[in-house]
């Protein structure tokens, strides 16, 4: 929670991470591969404030220690989001799986929200493993990596026949919120991995599943825009957005938050920190004081209020996943989104 | 890592430039040199040129990647003077794939066998289409702020408007897709059929303009934030934002 001139803020970080990408945890054969994708990360930190780079090190392999203190107490966070990223060519472990996410978060109840993935390619199995996961760890999301490059298979499509099935799975499970990737993508190689038509295929064939489609898929925004104007049951994840372009490149900030508030809407944007990428502490705080410039090139765009920011920043995520925000920190009934 | 800076001492060395400038990042509709993405180049007295190409990340589109090392090649190799032409990218995860295929004029699909399907010919038309898009925007923004009325863009042709960079650069983008780009040519058309906008389909057509443009621009900035933490020295030709 976090509270600025009288408005108190319920915080609910709806995209983060736990990982270890640190050499013990690299494939043989694979550490070129592992080393460039936390260097890569690495260098996105570099796009937020100098004070809160960390060195590579420290970045490869935090703490449960640090993760508690830079997201929760001191970065105002209530509630954090797990979005599992797997990478098992590259991180024996993986590099964030649900498993390792839930080790952790079973020690501080009520803290985290679990969400797991599946890949459409894995079958019956996978499908089996998707309920084992559901039932253990209480997942109501999943994150996608439709352009993951597996066994001969150049990615998916949330439109394939096999994910389909998946998809019903969900709806039949309650993972009601699919959060998707589309963004910046290494396989496959020739297809354009930020085409988001399927998204608006799956969003009309399944009313009762939430999209949300991680980093607004950056770099294509207007496709995104385009689509998530036509679909009641999208949604915009902010992580990157604030996080790359807030502190170093305000202007572009501007202008993406005020397409995003054309296009999207302030009920269908959800605050992201993508930690440990970024530490909530200092989006948190530079979004709540951030306004729309005053020059004429922003005068087209909508303005966003104190109501906005609280929904963007927490209510939007607590009424996806079902989270008990506290009576002081709501909306006024008559502002509040339906 | 450090970049060798190169020397500047041979007029000869000023084509190599020139030629690099012609190329563009498909994806940031934008010159290579400006971007900073070259890191350095040479040529020697007996022909030989050298260009050694570097991107915002290791894990840099390779398709887009593919692109602009060929392209490169493409522009130095046609270059009077020049004998033979390397050019290399460095620090990227595909960097032996790309510089080897590129060398061997294989083409993207032969280069990673396996990987990909197809020429990138339809990636870089998608491109193009958003790049024209944008710049209807840089075309259409300073007219609007000067009071003309949005119905009236739609009667407007590209002939009726006053020379400027913006619509010199809209007009190649165009030309390069075989879209209408004389000075009859309507100033608002669709980028894929290259058909005018209809009466009522103004507004939302400037709309997309907008974003596409938005779009492009904060992906440019993401860009140059990202090279800039990776590499310490500007680029050759790189101008700053």
């Amino acid at each position: 929670m976090y509270e600025k001139n009288g408005d108190r803020y319920y915080v609910v970080d709806g995209h983060m991470h736990y990982w270890n990408a640190a050499p013990d945890n690299w494939v043989p054969g694979a550490e070129q591969y592992a080393e460039g994708w936390i260097k890569c990360f690495h260098a996105y930190q570099g796009l937020g404030p100098a004070e809160t780079h960390w060195t590579l090190e420290h970045f490869e392999k935090y703490s449960e220690e640090d993760l508690m203190k830079d997201v929760f107490e001191d970065g105002h966070v209530d509630v954090a989001v797990f979005q599992p990223t797997y990478l098992k060519e590259w991180y024996k472990e993986g590099f964030n799986t649900t498993e390792r996410n839930a080790l952790m978060g079973e020690k501080h109840p009520g803290k985290f929200v679990y969400n797991t993935r599946w890949d459409p390619r894995d079958g019956d199995e996978g499908l089996e493993v998707l309920r084992r996961n559901v039932e253990r760890f209480g997942s109501k999301g999943c994150k996608l990596y439709s352009a993951e490059w597996n066994a001969g298979s150049r990615g998916w499509k949330l439109t394939d026949l096999a994910a389909y099935r998946y998809l019903e799975a969900c709806q039949e499970l309650g993972v009601k919120n699919i959060h998707v990737h589309k963004g910046p993508t290494i396989w496959p190689l020739d297809k354009d991995a930020f085409d988001v038509a399927d998204v608006d295929h799956a969003a009309t064939d399944f009313p009762g599943l939430n999209f949300i489609v991680e980093h607004v898929g950056l770099p294509r925004i207007e496709d995104f825009c385009f689509m998530a104007t036509q679909e009641p049951n999208v949604y915009a994840g902010l992580a990157v957005v604030i996080g790359g372009l807030m502190h170093a490149r305000p202007r572009f900030f501007a202008k993406v938050m005020g397409e995003l508030l054309f296009w999207v809407g302030e009920d269908k944007m959800l605050f992201g920190s993508d930690y440990a990428i970024w530490e909530p502490k200092w989006q948190v705080e530079g979004f709540v004081d951030w306004e729309m410039p005053d020059a004429e090139e922003f005068s087209d765009y909508p303005r966003l209020g104190v109501a906005g920011k609280k929904k963007i920043l927490g209510l939007n995520a607590a009424r996806l996943y079902g989270i008990d925000v506290p009576a002081e920190y709501r909306l006024e009934p008559a502002s509040s989104a339906a | 890592m450090t970049i060798a800076v190169t020397p500047r001492s041979r007029v000869a060395d000023a084509g190599v430039l020139a030629a690099l400038e012609t190329v563009r990042d498909p994806e940031l509709d934008e010159p290579i040199t400006s971007l900073g993405f070259v890191a350095a180049y040479s040529l020697s007295a007996d022909g030989n040129a050298r260009v050694r190409l570097r991107l915002p990340t290791y894990f840099c589109a390779p398709n887009f990647a593919f692109l602009m090392v060929a392209d490169a090649y493409d522009a130095v190799s046609a270059l009077p003077g020049v004998r033979t032409t390397e050019v290399m990218l460095e620090d990227h995860f595909a960097a032996d794939a790309i510089n080897g295929g590129v060398a061997a004029q294989a083409g993207f699909a032969a280069t990673f066998d396996g990987e990909a399907v197809g020429e990138l010919a339809g990636l870089r038309a998608d491109f193009l289409r958003k790049a024209v898009m944008a710049g209807t925007d840089q075309v259409c923004r300073p007219l609007l702020a000067a009071g003309t009325d949005p119905a009236r863009l739609r009667t407007l042709t590209l002939g009726e408007l006053p020379p400027s960079p913006p619509l010199r650069r809209l007009r190649q983008r165009r030309a390069e897709l075989g879209l209408p780009a004389g000075d009859d040519a309507p100033l608002l058309i669709e980028p894929g059929t290259g058909q005018p906008v209809p009466a009522d389909g103004v507004p939302l057509h400037l709309s997309r303009a907008r974003i596409t443009r938005v779009s492009i621009e904060a992906n440019g900035s993401i860009c140059r934030g990202m090279l800039r933490h990776r590499y310490d020295s500007p680029g050759q030709g790189e101008e700053e934002q």
